[in-house]
Order: structure tokens, then C-alpha cells, then sequence
């Protein structure tokens, strides 16, 4: 579990965010969502602390987080994986090379078992025969794939997941988010998405957060969302022409 | 003013990240040797090609303001050994590396950091600054005396071939000017010269890559402000060691 109290960021002056207070459940695909802009990536990187924040606590079950130093960090960064909007695959690296390299780093398993366990993540997440490949060779989906399997790669006990469907097309968008959660409930890991795609709501959205403007204006889940009575959220959620077009014959 | 007290301060502060004890050594020593290839290896072509056509220029402008029956000519031999190895072999190759190796360590580390490599380390609980900077410094340290004395010999032997070429010098005029009054402390002077130069090109290059904050334009603008400062700081480094290490 993962929990944000009364959080605060902001850059040059500017507030980014506002006050956010949340907790984020264990085997649960917790999603952020809202406009681009309105403070979702600097929240899970936040979280994650690739930013420091000005004020407020973030607990990774019993431990405060944001006050530890680099090397106590470096301990829960160790049960972290992480998927960034762009795939951030080191692209010296192929793809064998990227999701061994967290083993190479921080296990001392011999060279047999990384290579078990490298085909095992790649198998899990459908990248066959493209061990050799170098990131530049691969597709959208294939390299959020392998960043995902680079992410389970220690089997992490956290994920976080900035965009995963950003760029790609929608049946490959449904893919990653249903292998998103099919992962969270395999390895009952705590997972954070962001996201701004309404399907990716409706398909693995257990808990939702709804931030704007870098206040968090909503809480709930995919069968909630539909029927709030946040102004601000229902704009969010009914912004496409299909979707106001369902809710006015729904009325 | 402030900014650029700021800018001083990061810098020594990616410098303390940067000698911090590395994650694993095993991972370390396998980017040292990558780095040795890409940085060093990869430099010798642009190192002696230049270093060939300086020697040639060097003894042809010798020669040719030494016309006079006063000058003995094995002198062009020797203005051109000691202008190879007092100033050109680490300075001006310096400069050169600043453009070819600067450039490079800043826009691999910059496009890194845009499309947040730096951040999925980071992540993963590396020190980043180490892992992506420490190897290129081992590097470049211990490669770069070896392109000075490449760059020495090969700018003797341009000037060699150029002298005796044109007829400028005959080759034994030549041979006996190079090993006329030979001070061997030129060489230990020019590769500490070197050290320092190939420090600054390296840890000033991978600072501008280390903090660009936005897109490509960014990486282009650190690129160049790599090899400008590196630049500046050769010329200034080099003003500073001549009076240490010759007065």
C-alpha cells in the first residue's frame, strides 16, 4: 500500500500540486487520471521521488519515503518497476540486454538464471524472437512491453505506469492494459497508472483518483465514474462526442 | 552571477555523485571498456590524420621563415618536434576532442535524460551520474595520453614526409634536428596537460548532457555549450599548467 498525505509541489513558484492526500491499494491497478497538464506525471513521479516535494508524507506501507536518504531509497527503489510514456529503454541495449540489466546490477544470480528469468519476463508480455532486436527496431507496443518486462524483471512489489497507452493504437492499448492488470493480480502488486484514456478507465480502473489543476477532485471507481456529480470530472469523462452523445440518451 | 555560482556548485555536486562507490564493478569495468572503444579506439583516425597534416604544416612554416644561411637546417626538425610535443600533441588535440568526444558524451547523455533513461535508473535504485559518467572519465584519462603519443609520433613523421618530400630538409637534417637537444620532460609535461585537459572535456560535457531540462533543441544547445566551455577551459587549464610546469 502506498499512502500520500497533504502533498505539495510546485515549480519556479507555480503550484503543481495542491494538498493531495490518497492511498493506493495492494493488488489493486490504482489509476490517476486527468488533462494533459494537470499534474498526473509530476504525481507518481513524486511518488517514485524523481522530484522532491515541498511538503506532505508518502508512505510505501510503514515507511516514510520522501525523508529517507539515497541509500535507504535505494532499498524500496529495489521493489519499484516502472513504465515511462516513453518507454525509456536504454537504446545502447538490446532487448535481452534491457530486461537483464536490473538483474545484472542488483542479483547475484548466475548467468543461466538471468537468462531464465529475462525469456520468462520476455514470454510473459508476448515479445518472442526479438531478444537481438535493438529499441530503434521495435514498434510502440513492443517496446512498452519490454519496458514492462524490464519493470518485473525482480518482481517488484510496486508499479508505476506513466501513460502506458499513450501513442498506440487502441487494440494495442487494450493489450497493455489488460497485461498491466493481469500482472498486478499475479504478482499482488501495488500498480499506479496514469492516464488520460478513458478506456483504460473503464477496462482496469479498481481505483480512480481525478486531479485537476493539481487538486485531487474525485475519488471512486470505474462504476462510479459515471454517475458523479463532480462538474469537473463529468467534463473530463463526457468530453468526446460519442460519449456526451450515450449520456444524453441515457437521460 | 548567481546562476553561475549555481552552475559551479552542480557541477561539483555531479562530481561527488560521479565518485561515489560504484553499484557493481563488474558492470562498471564492461562501460569502461565500451567507453574505451567509443571515446578512444574511435578517435585515433580524426587524431592522426590531423596530427599528420600539422606536422607537415609545422615544418614547411618553419622551414620557410628560416631561410636564412644563419640558421643551421636541422632546426626545422627540431621547431617541429617541440611545437608536436609542447603544444600541439595535448593542446590543440584537446580542442579537437572537445569537438569530436565533447559533443558526443553531451547529447548521449542529454538525449538520455529527455527521454528519461536517466529517470528509469534512477528508478531502479542506480546512481545514475556514476554509471553514466564514471566509465567515460576512466576512459578518456587513460586513452587520451595514448592519442598524445600517437599524435606526437604521427605529426613527426607528417613533418618528416613533408620536409623531405618538398626538399625543404634533407632526412638526415631532419633526423638529427629531432633528436637535437631532446628534453624527455616534454613529453611528462604534455601528458599531464593532457590529464587535465581530457578531465575537463569529459566532466564538463557530461554536466551540460546531465541537466538539459526539455526536448532535442535543448540536447543540440548543451551539445555545443559542451564544446565551448571545454573549449574556454582547455585554453585557460593550458595558460595555468605552462607556467606551473615549465617556469
Amino acid at each position: 500500500m502506498i499512502s500520500v498525505k497533504n502533498l505539495n509541489k510546485s515549480f519556479n513558484g507555480n503550484s503543481v500540486l495542491n494538498d493531495i492526500s490518497v492511498t493506493f491499494e495492494t493488488g489493486k491497478t490504482n489509476l490517476i487520471i486527468g488533462r494533459s497538464g494537470s499534474g498526473k506525471t509530476v504525481l507518481l513521479k513524486s511518488i517514485v521521488g524523481l522530484h522532491e516535494v515541498e511538503s506532505g508524507e508518502i508512505w510505501f506501507e510503514n515507511t516514510l519515503f520522501n525523508k529517507l536518504d539515497f541509500l535507504d531509497k535505494k532499498k524500496i527503489r529495489s521493489e519499484m518497476g516502472m513504465l515511462f510514456q516513453g518507454s525509456a529503454l536504454f537504446d545502447s541495449l538490446t532487448v535481452e540486454q534491457n530486461v537483464r540489466f536490473p538483474l545484472d546490477m542488483f542479483t547475484d544470480k548466475s548467468p543461466e538464471e538471468k537468462n531464465e528469468r529475462v525469456n520468462f519476463c520476455l514470454n510473459r508480455v508476448n515479445i518472442i524472437n526479438a531478444n537481438n532486436l535493438f529499441p530503434s527496431e521495435l514498434s510502440g507496443g513492443m517496446k512498452k512491453r519490454v519496458a514492462i518486462a524490464r519493470a518485473i524483471s525482480l518482481n517488484p512489489k510496486y508499479l508505476f505506469c506513466d501513460e502506458p497507452n499513450s501513442g498506440l493504437d487502441p487494440i494495442t492499448a487494450i493489450l497493455i492494459d489488460e497485461l498491466i492488470k493481469e500482472l498486478t493480480e499475479e504478482y499482488a502488486m501495488t500498480t499506479i497508472v496514469n492516464t488520460h484514456d478513458m478506456n483504460s478507465v473503464m477496462e482496469i480502473g479498481e481505483k480512480i483518483i481525478f486531479i485537476s489543476d493539481g487538486v485531487k477532485y474525485w475519488e471512486g471507481n470505474k462504476n462510479e465514474i459515471l454517475n458523479s456529480d463532480c462538474e469537473t470530472l463529468n467534463d473530463f469523462v463526457f468530453a468526446n462526442a460519442l460519449a456526451k452523445k450515450l449520456r444524453s440518451t441515457d437521460k | 552571477m548567481i546562476k553561475f555560482l549555481t552552475q559551479i556548485g552542480l557541477y561539483f555536486l555531479l562530481l561527488k555523485k560521479v565518485f561515489s562507490k560504484p553499484e557493481k564493478a563488474s558492470i562498471y569495468y564492461r562501460q569502461t571498456m565500451r567507453e574505451f572503444v567509443y571515446l578512444g579506439l574511435n578517435s585515433i583516425g580524426i587524431i592522426a590524420i590531423i596530427s599528420f597534416f600539422m606536422g607537415a604544416v609545422i615544418t614547411l612554416q618553419t622551414a620557410y621563415n628560416t631561410e636564412n644561411p644563419i640558421y643551421p637546417a636541422y632546426l626545422i626538425g627540431l621547431g617541429c618536434r617541440d611545437s608536436i610535443i609542447l603544444e600541439f600533441s595535448s593542446t590543440v588535440a584537446a580542442l579537437i576532442l572537445a569537438g569530436k568526444v565533447g559533443s558526443n558524451i553531451a547529447s548521449e547523455i542529454g538525449t538520455m535524460r529527455v527521454t528519461e533513461q536517466i529517470d528509469a535508473l534512477e528508478i531502479m535504485g542506480v546512481n545514475s551520474a556514476s554509471y553514466l559518467i564514471l566509465p567515460k572519465l576512466v576512459a578518456t584519462l587513460l586513452f587520451n595520453p595514448i592519442l598524445t603519443l600517437i599524435g606526437i609520433i604521427v605529426g613527426i613523421f607528417g613533418g618528416w614526409i613533408a620536409g623531405t618530400l618538398t626538399g625543404v630538409i634533407t632526412s638526415e637534417n631532419f633526423i638529427y634536428g629531432i633528436q637535437y637537444a631532446f628534453i624527455p620532460y616534454y613529453i611528462t609535461y604534455s601528458i599531464i596537460k593532457t590529464l587535465f585537459f581530457a578531465f575537463i572535456i569529459t566532466s564538463v560535457s557530461a554536466f551540460q548532457g546531465y541537466y538539459v531540462d526539455g526536448g532535442s533543441l535543448e540536447v543540440g544547445r548543451a551539445s555545443t555549450k559542451a564544446v565551448v566551455f571545454s573549449s574556454i577551459l582547455i585554453l585557460l587549464f593550458n595558460v595555468i599548467l605552462t607556467q606551473l610546469l615549465l617556469s
